[in-house]
C-alpha cells in the first residue's frame, strides 16, 4: 500500500511575497543554529531568521525584535503563501531544513528563474513546488508584486500554468515524474520499494561484478 | 527519472534524526546495513572531550548526538562515535578509511559529500528525506546530470595551492556555473595536484553549483588507497585495481560544457564578498559595485562590501583580521597542516588576532600531526591546537566569530552569518590563512617563503 507522504499540490492561489535577492542560500533560509533539532516540524518561525529578526536567534527564543525593513515583515505580505525569488535559488549546503523552513512557514510555492539542484530535490520531496520562470518573466511578476496592492498568483499544477492578478500568464516545464509524485503525495520509498525484485536482481550481478564492494 | 543504487552511505548526526526516525515510523530496516558508515563531526565540540557525550555543554547538540550513538546501535550501522580515535568530518574520514573507492556511487546528507568525486566515485550531497530512502531501499531516485569538463593546465607556482585553483575557478564560472552538470576535472595541473589537493578541488564543486566533482585514476591514487582499513585486500584488491583503470573517460567523449582554466600565472586567491564566486587576487583591491557589468550584480555587490565592511579600492593584503580558523573538509588534512606549520614555524601570531585555531579533520589527522611535531609549531605560536569536527566552517558549536569579527578561513563557505551572526568571512589556503594569522591581515603567502 502506498501511503501519503505530504499535503497533495494541485493548484494553488496565493498572495506573493517578492524577495529581490540572487543566489539566496540555505544558510540563509534557515542557519544553523536551528539544525541541531531532530525534529522535522518547528523551523517556520525562523525562517531568513537573520534577515527577519533584529537580534540573534536561537531555538526556543521568544519576543524577538522584527526587522521592518525586511520584506516577509511587511504587512501587505503578512498572508503570503508563494514566494518570488531570483535566480539560483537555495545554493549551498543541502539541509532539507530549508525547505521544511519554508512549508511551515506557510509557503507553498516558489517562482524563481533558477534553482540549486539539492534544493529543487528536496522541495519535491516535501510537498513544495519550485517553479522556473524566465528572468524577463520574473521581472515582470516583480514589478507587480511590488505594487501598491499585494499581488495574488494561481498556480495550477495540473496545466503548468501561473496567471496573476495583474494579467500576468505564463506555462511552467516539470519532469513528469516529479509531478504526478506533488499532484499525488505518494511516499517515494514506498514507490521504489515496488522494484524490490529489481534492485535485489541488479545487487546479485554487482556483486558479482564488484566483488571488493561487499564486505557482507 | 531513474533508480541509482548506492555503494557507500555516509551518516553525520545533523542531516539523519529525521531520516532514521521516518525508517522507524514505518517499521523498516536499512537495506544494506554494512555499507552505511556514521560519524559525529557537525556540531560537536573541539575542546576537551575526556568526558565523552556527557561532556558536551549545549543540551540541544547533545541530544542530537546521543540521537545518532542510539540510530547506529539500533540498527548496527559502524560509527566513529566522539571518543573513537577515528572520528572526524565525515569527508575526511570516508578517503582515510578507504571507505571511498573509485567507481562507487557515494552519497551523504551533506553537500560536501561531491569531495569523494576525487577518487573517481560519483558522489553527491542529498536532503534528509533521500537519507531516508537511501537507508531503505539502498537506491536513489535521480536524474542524469549534464557534463561538465573542465581542464586545469599550466603549473601552479609558490605559495599557490589546489584551495587557490578551485576558488579561480568558482570566480570564473561562478556559484551556479554548472548547476545541473556533474564537474570532471582534467587536465596537467589536476593531475600533478597530491590526492589530498584533488579532494580540496571536488570538495568545493558544489559551490560552482555542481552535486559532483570527477577526477580520472591514476597510480599515485591506487597507491593512496592500498592498505586503507575499508580497501579490499589481497586477489580482490588485484582485480579492483584493474577495473579502476577502465574507468577514466575515452578520448572521444562528449561534454555539454567545457572550459579552460590556466593557473600558471595565479596569485594566492582571497574571497572578499558573501558567495565563494566574489573571489580576487591577493595583490589586488576590493572590486566596486561599478566594477560588475548588469545592474544585478552590482546591487549584490554592494550589499555584500557594506556586509563584509569593505571599500572599493582597499588593498586586499592589508585588511585587518580578527580570527584565523584552519580547519574544515576543505583544508584539514596532513598536508594543509604540514604547508601551515612550514609559514608559522619559528613565527608568532599576530597579537591583534582574538582567536587562531588549527581544528584538524579527523582523530588520525591530529595523531599524525602530533607525530611530526607540528601541534607544538602551532602551539608555540599562538595557536589553538583543537579536537577533530566542523568547528568555525558553520559554527554550530562555541568556535564561531562574533558580530562585525572578521576572519580568514580555510573553510569553503562565505555566506552572510555562515561563521556567526554578523561574522566575515574570507576564504583562503592554509598557508595564506597561515601568513596572514602572522600579519594580522590578509597577507601574500608568497613574502613568507
Ligand atoms: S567541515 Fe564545513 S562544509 Fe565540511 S562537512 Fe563540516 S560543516 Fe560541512
Amino acid at each position: 500500500m502506498v501511503s501519503t507522504a505530504f499535503p497533495v499540490f494541485t493548484s494553488h492561489t496565493g498572495i506573493v511575497v517578492p524577495l529581490d535577492r540572487a543566489n539566496v542560500d540555505t544558510d540563509q533560509i534557515i542557519p544553523k543554529q536551528f539544525l541541531k533539532s531532530i525534529k522535522r516540524t518547528g523551523f517556520g518561525e525562523n525562517l531568513f531568521d537573520s534577515w527577519r529578526y533584529q537580534d540573534e536567534g536561537t531555538i526556543g527564543k521568544t519576543n524577538r525584535i522584527i526587522n521592518p525593513d525586511f520584506v516577509l515583515n511587511d504587512p501587505k505580505y503578512k498572508e503570503a503563501s508563494i514566494l518570488l525569488a531570483r535566480r539560483n535559488f537555495g545554493c549551498g549546503s543541502s539541509r532539507e531544513h530549508a525547505v521544511w523552513a519554508i512549508l511551515q512557514y506557510g509557503i507553498r510555492c516558489v517562482l524563481a528563474p533558477s534553482y540549486a539542484d539539492i534544493f529543487y530535490n528536496n522541495s519535491f520531496n516535501n510537498g513544495l513546488l519550485p517553479i522556473e520562470l524566465a528572468d524577463s518573466l520574473i521581472d515582470r511578476l516583480f514589478i507587480e508584486a511590488l505594487q501598491p496592492s499585494p499581488m495574488t498568483v494561481d498556480v495550477d499544477l495540473a496545466q503548468q500554468s501561473i496567471s496573476s492578478s495583474g494579467g500576468i500568464t505564463a506555462t511552467f516545464d516539470i519532469d513528469s515524474t516529479r509531478k504526478h509524485r506533488l499532484m499525488t503525495g505518494m511516499d517515494n520509498v514506498a514507490l521504489t520499494l515496488e522494484h524490490q525484485v529489481l534492485i535485489e536482481e541488479f545487487e546479485v550481478t554487482h556483486r558479482q561484478r564488484m566483488p571488493w564492494l561487499f564486505n557482507d | 527519472m531513474d533508480l541509482l543504487y548506492i555503494d557507500r552511505h555516509l551518516l553525520h548526526e545533523v542531516t539523519s534524526p529525521q531520516a532514521f526516525e521516518g525508517l522507524k515510523l514505518a517499521h523498516r530496516l536499512p537495506w544494506r546495513r554494512t555499507n552505511n558508515l556514521a560519524t559525529v563531526d557537525h556540531a560537536i565540540p573541539t575542546t576537551d572531550r575526556s568526558n565523552g557525550v556527557s561532556g558536551i555543554q549545549d543540551p540541544i547538540a547533545k541530544e542530537q548526538v546521543i540521537t545518532l550513538d542510539q540510530n547506529c546501535r539500533e540498527f548496527q550501522i559502524e560509527y566513529f562515535d566522539l571518543l573513537d580515535a577515528r572520528q572526524g568530518i565525515v569527508h575526511v574520514v570516508g578517503p582515510e578509511q578507504g571507505a571511498t573507492l573509485p567507481g562507487m556511487t557515494i552519497v551523504c546528507g551533506d553537500s560536501h559529500t561531491s569531495t569523494h568525486g576525487a577518487f573517481g566515485a560519483l558522489a553527491h550531497g542529498i536532503g534528509t528525506s533521500e537519507v531516508e530512502h537511501v537507508l531503505a531501499t539502498q537506491c536513489l531516485v535521480q536524474q542524469k546530470s549534464k557534463n561538465f569538463k573542465i581542464e586545469i593546465s599550466g603549473d601552479l607556482g609558490p605559495g599557490v595551492y589546489a584551495k587557490d585553483l578551485i576558488l579561480a575557478l568558482i570566480r570564473m564560472i561562478g556559484t551556479a556555473g554548472a548547476t545541473g552538470h556533474t564537474i570532471e576535472y582534467t587536465g596537467k595541473a589536476i593531475e600533478d595536484l597530491s590526492i589530498e589537493g584533488r579532494m580540496t578541488v571536488c570538495n568545493m564543486s558544489i559551490e560552482g553549483g555542481a552535486r559532483a566533482g570527477l577526477m580520472g585514476i591514476d597510480d599515485k591514487l591506487v597507491e593512496y588507497l592500498e592498505a586503507r582499513p575499508f580497501a579490499p585486500k589481497g586477489g580482490l584488491w588485484n582485480q579492483a585495481v584493474d577495473y579502476w583503470f577502465t574507468l577514466n573517460t575515452d578520448d572521444a567523449a562528449i561534454y555539454d560544457q567545457h572550459r579552460v582554466l590556466d593557473v600558471s600565472r595565479l596569485s594566492p586567491q582571497v574571497s572578499w564578498g558573501t558567495n565563494p564566486e566574489m573571489v580576487v587576487d591577493i595583490d589586488a583591491t576590493i572590486p566596486a559595485p561599478t566594477d560588475f557589468n548588469d545592474a544585478n550584480n552590482a546591487e549584490v555587490a554592494e550589499r555584500s562590501l557594506s556586509y563584509m565592511g569593505l571599500t572599493p579600492g582597499m588593498a586586499v593584503n592589508e585588511i585587518l583580521l580578527d580570527k584565523v580558523f584552519i580547519g574544515s573538509c576543505t583544508n584539514s588534512r596532513i598536508e594543509d597542516l604540514r604547508e601551515a606549520s612550514k609559514v608559522v614555524k619559528g613565527r608568532r601570531v599576530a597579537s591583534r588576532l582574538i582567536g587562531a585555531y588549527i581544528v584538524p579533520g579527523s582523530g588520525l589527522v591530529k595523531r599524525q600531526a602530533e607525530q611530526e611535531g607540528l601541534d607544538e609549531v602551532f602551539k608555540n605560536a599562538g595557536f589553538e591546537w583543537r579536537e577533530p569536527g566542523c568547528s568555525m566552517c558553520l559554527a554550530m558549536n562555541d568556535d564561531r566569530l562574533y558580530p562585525g569579527e572578521r576572519c580568514a578561513s580555510t573553510s569553503n563557505r562565505n555566506f552572510e552569518g555562515r561563521q556567526g551572526h554578523q561574522g566575515r568571512t574570507h576564504l583562503v589556503s592554509p598557508a595564506t590563512a597561515a601568513a596572514s594569522a602572522i600579519r594580522g591581515t590578509l597577507t601574500d603567502v608568497r613574502e613568507f617563503l
